[in-house]
C-alpha cells in the first residue's frame, strides 16, 4: 500500500487529529498573544523590567520541549487532562517570540516620529494606538508567524502526554516501526506548518506596508 | 485679545536651566518672545537649542528658573493640554508614515476631537495656506517631495491655530531652491498668521531672512539677543565669527 492509499484510506482519522493539532496551536497562539503582546507593550513603558521578561522568556525556550511537557505531567491541576498541559507548554514557547517581537518593533518606531506625536500633544494611550502599534504590526506579526509554525512542529510532542494531535500518528508509527504511520503525522503537519508560514507571512507583508507605502 | 493680554509675553523663559547626568544642556537662559515675533534660536549642534524647545512644550521641565507659556508656568499647565496650543516642526515634518497627508494634517483636530466636516474644511483650508494642491490629500508621506512633506509638517502645526509655533531645524534637509522658496513662503505666512514664533536653525541666512530678532546660543548660554538689524554689526566674537564663516568666498 502506497503512502497515498494508507493516508486515503485513514483520511478520518488524519483529519480529525489535523483538526485536533490545529486546535491545540490555534487555543495556544491565542494566549500567547494574550500574555505576549501587553507584556511586550509594558517592557518599552517600563525598561527596567525588559532584562528580566524576555530572560525569563528566554530561559522557557531552552527547556527541552520533551522535558517540559513532562514536567507538566506532575503539575496537579492541569496533570489531569493532556491537552491542557500541552496548550500551557505551546503557550510558554510561543510567549518569546511575541514579547520579543512587540518590544522590538514598538522600540524601532522612528523616534521622530513618536516624539512630533507627542510633542503635538497625544497621550500616551494615543500614541500607543495610533502611532507605535500600527508601525509596529508587521514585526508583531512576524512574530506570531514564527510562534505559530514552531508551535506546530512541537505540537507533534504533544502526544507523548495524551494530548492528541497529528503527533499521534508519528508515536504510534515509532512504536510499531511503521514508516507510513510516521509520514501520516509528519507529513500533514509538516504542510501544516507550511501554509500558516505562507498565509501569515502574506498578512505580515500587508502590515509592514502599513509605513513604506511608497 | 485684550489689551493685557496682548501685553503679554507669549513664551517667556526666566533664567531657566536645564541639567542631565550634573552637564548643563541649558544654562540660566533668559529670552522672552511676544505674540507675533519670531525669534531665531542661532547655534552649532549641541548649543542647546532642541533643549530649549523642549523646555517650552514640557517634553522636558527646567532644573532651575522657570518657562512661562502665555503667561502661566509650564509645570502648572496640562502637558497635554500645552502641547496642543503650541504648533511644532521638525526636519522633514516627522509625519506619520501609515496617515494620509489629510489624517496627518487632522492630527489635532482629530484628538480634540472636531466634528468631521469642520476637520475637512480646515485640511482643504491648509493645504491651500501652505501651497499644495488639494489632491495629495489622500497620498502617504513616502510619495512626497521633501519640500511637499515639509509644508505638511507646517500644516499640521497650524491645524488648530496654535497661538505658538516651534520650529526644530524644520527646512534642514531640504535643496537649496525648495528651501528658499519655502522660507519665503514662511516668512509671507507669519506676517499674515502674527504667531509667537521661535525657530531653531544653525543657518545665519536663514536666520537673518526669518528672524525678527536673533538669539545666538553657545555651550547652553545665551551669548547674544538683538534685533535682526543689529546683528550683522555686533561686535561680539561668536557673532564676528558666524558672518565670516558665512560670508567666507564671497566678495564683500
Amino acid at each position: 500500500m502506497s503512502f497515498w492509499d494508507f493516508l486515503i484510506a485513514h483520511r478520518q482519522e488524519v483529519l480529525s487529529l489535523t483538526v485536533e493539532h490545529m486546535t491545540l496551536v490555534g487555543v495556544s497562539i491565542f494566549f500567547a498573544v494574550l500574555i505576549g503582546i501587553p507584556l511586550g507593550i509594558l517592557i518599552t513603558r517600563v525598561p527596567r523590567l525588559s532584562k528580566a521578561v524576555l530572560g525569563s522568556a528566554n530561559v522557557i525556550q531552552t527547556i527541552p520541549s520533551l522535558a517540559l511537557f513532562g514536567f507538566l505531567l506532575f503539575a496537579p491541576w492541569i496533570g489531569a487532562r493532556g491537552a491542557r498541559m500541552a496548550i500551557l507548554a505551546l503557550t510558554l514557547y510561543a510567549l518569546l517570540p511575541l514579547i520579543r517581537n512587540t518590544y522590538a518593533g514598538i522600540r524601532n518606531v522612528d523616534p521622530a516620529v513618536v516624539e512630533a506625536g507627542r510633542a503635538m500633544g497625544m497621550t500616551d494611550r494615543q500614541l500607543l494606538w495610533q502611532v507605535e502599534l500600527p508601525l509596529a504590526s508587521g514585526v508583531i506579526m512576524a512574530g506570531i508567524r514564527v510562534a505559530t509554525v514552531v508551535s506546530i512542529g512541537l505540537a507533534t510532542i504533544a502526544a507523548a502526554i495524551g494530548a492528541g494531535g497529528l503527533g499521534e500518528f508519528i508515536f504510534r508509527g515509532l512504536s510499531m516501526v511503521n514508516t507510513q504511520l510516521i509520514l501520516a503525522g509528519a507529513v500533514p503537519a509538516a504542510v501544516l506548518a507550511l501554509l500558516a508560514d505562507v498565509g501569515l507571512g502574506a498578512l505580515e507583508r500587508r502590515l509592514g506596508a502599513l509605513k513604506g507605502r511608497a | 485679545m485684550d489689551a493685557a493680554a496682548a501685553r503679554q509675553p507669549a513664551i517667556e523663559i526666566d533664567h531657566a536651566s536645564f541639567r542631565l547626568n550634573g552637564r548643563a544642556l541649558v544654562h540660566d537662559l533668559a529670552l522672552t518672545v511676544t505674540q507675533g515675533e519670531t525669534l531665531v534660536l542661532l547655534g552649532r549642534s549641541g548649543s542647546g537649542k532642541t533643549t530649549t524647545l523642549k523646555l517650552i512644550n514640557r517634553l522636558l521641565e527646567p532644573s532651575a528658573g522657570e518657562v512661562r507659556v502665555s503667561g502661566r508656568r509650564t509645570a502648572e499647565w496640562d502637558p497635554i493640554r500645552l502641547r496642543r496650543g503650541i504648533g511644532y516642526v521638525i526636519q522633514d515634518g516627522g509625519l506619520f508614515p501609515h496617515f494620509t497627508v489629510e489624517r496627518n494634517i487632522a492630527l489635532v483636530p482629530q484628538i480634540e476631537k472636531w466634528p468631521l466636516e469642520r476637520t475637512r474644511a480646515r485640511v482643504q483650508e491648509l493645504l491651500g495656506l501652505v501651497g499644495l494642491s488639494a489632491d495629495l490629500a489622500s497620498r502617504y508621506p513616502q510619495q512626497l517631495s521633501g519640500g511637499q512633506r515639509q509644508r505638511v509638517g507646517v500644516a499640521r502645526a497650524l491645524a488648530a491655530d496654535p497661538p505658538i509655533l516651534l520650529l526644530d531645524e524644520a527646512f534642514g534637509a531640504l535643496d537649496p531652491i525648495t528651501r528658499a522658496e519655502i522660507q519665503k513662503e514662511f516668512r509671507a505666512l507669519q506676517q499674515r498668521l502674527k504667531k509667537a514664533v521661535i525657530f531653531v536653525t544653525h543657518d545665519l541666512r536663514e536666520a537673518l531672512l526669518l528672524g525678527d530678532r536673533i538669539a545666538l546660543m553657545e555651550e547652553g548660554r545665551l551669548v547674544v539677543n538683538l534685533p535682526v538689524a543689529e546683528f550683522a554689526t555686533s561686535g561680539e566674537p561668536l557673532v564676528r565669527a558666524y558672518v565670516e564663516a558665512f560670508s567666507g568666498g564671497e566678495a564683500r
